[in-house]
């Protein structure tokens, strides 16, 4: 079923870290398994985040073969190498869990080349790169998420998240959602529903270069937004393309450095409330979603089949 | 267990001739007996006064609770229950089987007001997905906007949306009168199979898709029509009619009515082929 949730203040920044995990707590009920976040802070804009991940959360819950720490240890010493052989210079290193990684540094180059390098070596992905976003996936609710990765402090912009529920693909974080728009820094995918071209386009676009981490259908919806930008599309060109590309139902948002957008399959089958203001938009699966935050009196409205929206900031 | 093919109790059904046959299998058969005052109690049902009014916050009260308090309040006698801070909650007013006055003061989530058979309500905010999902009777007025889903199979009574209202408005609709004064989405009227739906809006793609029976009024525009849905001329009892359930719904009072789209089934699916494909090869 799956819950997905998003906010955009324009014209300020707030306390977005807390605000959609208020958000998703409501939708828990639709996806228990893995919760995520795409969180665009107020960084300083000069260099860029990356998180990555070395192994998978082997908790509770998890579909994924257990390892021990020390692999985690070694995997990121490779890291570290290769990204002194690609000339990346490492500003700053936090670990979270045995298992993830956020980075902050200084790059110039190419970042698909640099991406492909960094997941070449075995289990390594790269959650997310860009200069305001960080991503965080991982197993666990919406509170047990932030707890874990202390994202109630963090300040920002506009936000996207989910509550998953897996069905077709593993509980684990590589098919937990939101999905980086691989190679674009900033760029994250939510969605809700289900593809059911996702074999057809997946061959497609990775005879074009592009790269899948897991075999989750939303996956298919970064990467496919990713290769119209690539080619010179705007975000909702791209979007209002997948509208026909795409097959399926699903609601998805997308979100970049400055803007959030959703959309929703000519169906209309999988649900979406939304709340606009001049100063805030936000949406969710659920009413309830939104209610968390605005429990005063507001209007909201379901948006119609086969409709693209995109707010600036 | 009695043996009731040697049993010479006779209920007062048979004794007036209603039933004559014996049971002779294993099968236990309860006939209907007028003497037994159960027969006449029907499950949520209460005597209320309207008069009698109470507010409800339902702000830390899960669904389950707040129905729960609603049918407590009617064994009451409250005939007129104002509910307070629904938030957006699921299911809350759902298998009132009373006459009651019943009023939202906020917005409802999913499948509000399901099962209805009999209230009044009005709901002073918003609706999610499946509001009124197969209400039998009574009468509901959403001030603002309503999710997909609006009315899912409902057979009876008066359901009326201010605003607009998402896709498959009236799917599976079995009766009643659905009356929307905003836009509605794709698939409306979906599958309907008796009732009338006014739409005073545009409508989506694929208006009336699969429709065994039933009428579509549409006032704007329509996407499409779907598989097997045509139009239909206006008459004159169609303008008196939708004029009088307008004024029920308290809307669209300057609407002009005559230059609505009448929209019915073809019944072109109804003669469903059941030949099999190579039987049907071989008849050709």
């Amino acid at each position: 079923m799956c819950g997905i949730a998003g906010l955009i203040h324009r014209g300020k920044s707030s306390d977005v870290g807390n605000e959609l995990q208020l958000m998703l707590q409501a939708l828990k009920h639709r996806g228990p398994d893995s919760t995520g976040y795409a969180l665009y802070a107020d960084n300083d804009g000069e260099n860029f985040i990356m998180r990555f991940k070395v192994g998978e959360n082997v908790g509770e819950g998890s579909t994924s073969v257990n390892e021990d720490d020390s692999v985690y240890d070694k995997r990121k010493e490779l890291v570290d190498q290769m990204l002194k052989s690609l000339g990346a210079k490492v500003l700053k290193e936090e670990k979270l869990t045995p298992y993830s990684y956020r980075y902050e540094m200084q790059y110039d180059e190419d970042l698909m080349d640099f991406s492909k390098k960094i997941e070449s070596i075995e289990s390594v992905e790269i959650l997310s790169i860009g200069k305001s976003l960080e991503l965080i996936k991982d197993l666990g609710d919406a509170q047990e998420v932030l707890d874990r990765y202390d994202l109630g402090k963090v300040r920002g912009t506009h936000a996207i998240g989910h509550a998953r529920m897996a069905t077709e693909s593993g509980v684990d974080i590589k098919s937990a959602h939101p999905f980086w728009g691989y190679p674009f820094s900033d760029v994250s995918v939510v969605h809700n529903g289900q593809l059911t071209n996702y074999w057809n386009n997946r061959r497609m676009l990775e005879n074009k270069g592009m790269r899948f981490m897991s075999e989750c259908d939303s996956e298919l919806i970064a990467v496919y937004i990713a290769e119209k930008m690539r080619n010179g599309a705007s975000l909702e060109e791209g979007m209002k393309d997948s509208l026909s590309g795409l097959d399926g139902v699903f609601t998805y948002f997308v979100a970049t450095k400055d803007s959030l957008g959703m959309a929703k399959d000519t169906m209309a089958a999988k649900p979406l409330v939304l709340y606009e203001s001049d100063d805030l938009v936000a949406m969710g699966s659920e009413e309830i979603a939104i209610r968390s935050i605005l429990p005063q009196e507001i209007d909201t409205y379901d948006p119609f089949d086969g409709e693209v929206k995109v707010w600036q900031i | 267990m009695a043996n009731l093919k040697t049993t010479e109790k006779k209920t007062k059904a048979q004794s007036m001739g209603l039933h004559t046959e014996v049971l002779t299998g294993k099968t236990q058969q309860k006939f209907f007996n007028p003497d037994e005052a159960e027969n006449f109690y029907y499950w949520g049902t209460y005597d209320v006064d309207f008069n009698k009014r109470i507010d409800l916050d339902v702000n830390d009260l899960d669904c389950k609770e707040a129905n729960k308090k609603i049918d407590e309040l009617m064994s009451q006698g409250y005939g007129t229950i104002v509910i307070k801070n629904p938030q957006g909650k699921h299911s809350l007013g759902v298998g009132v089987l009373n006459k009651l006055n019943l009023i939202f003061e906020g917005s409802l989530g999913y499948f509000g007001v399901g099962s209805i058979d009999g209230p009044t309500v009005r709901i002073n905010g918003r609706v999610g997905w499946s509001c009124a999902e197969n209400m039998m009777a009574g009468k509901v007025v959403i001030e603002k906007n309503a999710g997909s889903c609006f009315g899912a199979a409902v057979r009876g009574g008066d359901l009326i949306c201010k605003g607009s209202v998402g896709a498959r408005t009236g799917i599976d609709q079995k009766g009643g009168t659905i009356i929307v004064g905003g836009d509605a989405g794709a698939f409306t009227g979906f599958m309907m199979q008796r009732g009338r739906i006014i739409i005073l809006g545009n409508v989506g793609i694929n208006l009336g898709d699969s429709m065994y029976d039933g009428t579509i009024y549409v006032g704007g525009k329509i996407g499409s029509f779907g598989s097997d849905a045509i139009e239909s001329p206006m008459t004159k009892s169609d303008i008196d009619w939708i004029k009088r359930k307008l004024k029920v719904a308290e809307i669209g009072e300057n609407f002009d009515i005559s230059k609505m789209t009448k929209v019915v089934a073809g019944k072109k699916l109804w003669n469903y082929d059941a030949l099999e494909p190579t039987e049907k090869k071989g008849a050709i």
